[in-house]
């Protein structure tokens, strides 16, 4: 029971640390510094669903096309990582997708209405990276980024790049 | 027991092969690069299929004279090719099958190691391991 803790807590350290890292030295951050820590935590998420996909994906067959991959996303890569599934997915058919989960597990110990709300994003900054590094390796170059309103509920915006 | 074991790439490069070391290898490495348009072929096929179930493994992708490759694609568009001595008439599909799949396991772990970038040359000692205990023994 106390593997689910163990992730939530190593994350909130991880960008506890990172912040840190980033403001030691300077008394003040600045917006660049911010980006700075968003974009180190985003890379350290893509690293991870590069590898992480790699052994999710090993015995499912081939997907058909983009929205198979993105219904895989949203089912058994969700599961797997946040322990529940994604509650809707969007889509305007032309590669942007709307992933919205109402109980986002890395949000859950924060809030649960609009206390904090500030400080949500630099809790998504990995787990978009970790959707990002998930379907590059499955071949599709995008752009995720996410967005709270309410907590513990936020959602993923995916825009597929192509070339 | 194979002869020649290939990793390669998405993008068509290779990441590792590796090949028995009393043939000319030179040969393999053309050997591996004239399968993967043969990959490719049976990749874009299976696509126009609609098959629900598609699959891995590759199969025989062509004959030589001297040799049989066989191939398997993995859901991130890495390539495994294996070549074995037409010779060795014994071995069966399930035995190719079962090395594919000891093959992507270990491939699994090593682009989990965080010490690995992915797109860069393998040199896991352990994958190392696992291929050296696929292919022919020599002497």
């Amino acid at each position: 029971m106390a593997d689910e803790s163990l992730f939530d807590f190593l994350h909130m350290e991880i960008v506890s640390h990172v912040y840190k890292e980033q403001q030691a030295g300077k008394g003040e951050m600045d917006n660049k510094d911010r980006a700075v820590c968003v974009s180190v935590l985003e890379s350290m998420g893509f690293r991870v669903g590069q590898g992480l996909i790699e052994r999710l994906t090993r015995d499912s067959p081939s997907f058909k096309d983009e929205l198979d991959v993105m219904k895989f996303v949203c089912k058994d890569f969700w599961t797997k990582v946040f322990r529940r599934q994604v509650d809707n997915l969007r889509t305007n058919h032309q590669g942007t997708y709307v992933l919205q989960d109402n109980k986002f597990s890395l949000l859950t110990q924060l809030s649960n209405g609009k206390q904090y709300l500030d400080q949500a994003p630099k809790y998504l900054a990995f787990s978009c990276g970790v959707v990002r590094g998930a379907l590059s390796n499955l071949g599709m170059d995008s752009v995720v980024t996410a967005e709270v309103s309410v907590m513990p509920s936020c959602k993923f915006q995916v825009v597929i790049q192509k070339l | 027991m194979a002869v020649c074991i290939a990793v390669i790439a998405k993008e068509n490069y290779p990441l590792y092969i590796r090949s028995v070391p009393t043939q000319n290898e030179l040969k393999f490495h053309y050997t591996v690069h004239t399968s993967l348009d043969v990959v490719e072929e049976k990749i874009s096929a299976v696509g126009k299929s609609l098959g629900d179930q598609r699959e891995l493994y590759l199969g025989l992708l062509y004959p030589t004279e001297d040799y049989k490759v066989y191939g398997y694609v993995t859901n991130s568009k890495v390539k495994f090719v294996i070549v074995v001595d037409s010779s060795n008439t014994s071995l069966r599909d399930n035995e190719i099958r079962s090395m594919f799949r000891k093959l992507h396991n270990s491939f699994t772990d090593v682009m989990c190691n965080p010490f690995h970038n992915p797109g860069d040359q393998i040199q896991s000692k352990a994958f190392d391991g696992i291929v050296s205990g696929m292919m022919v023994q020599t002497g």
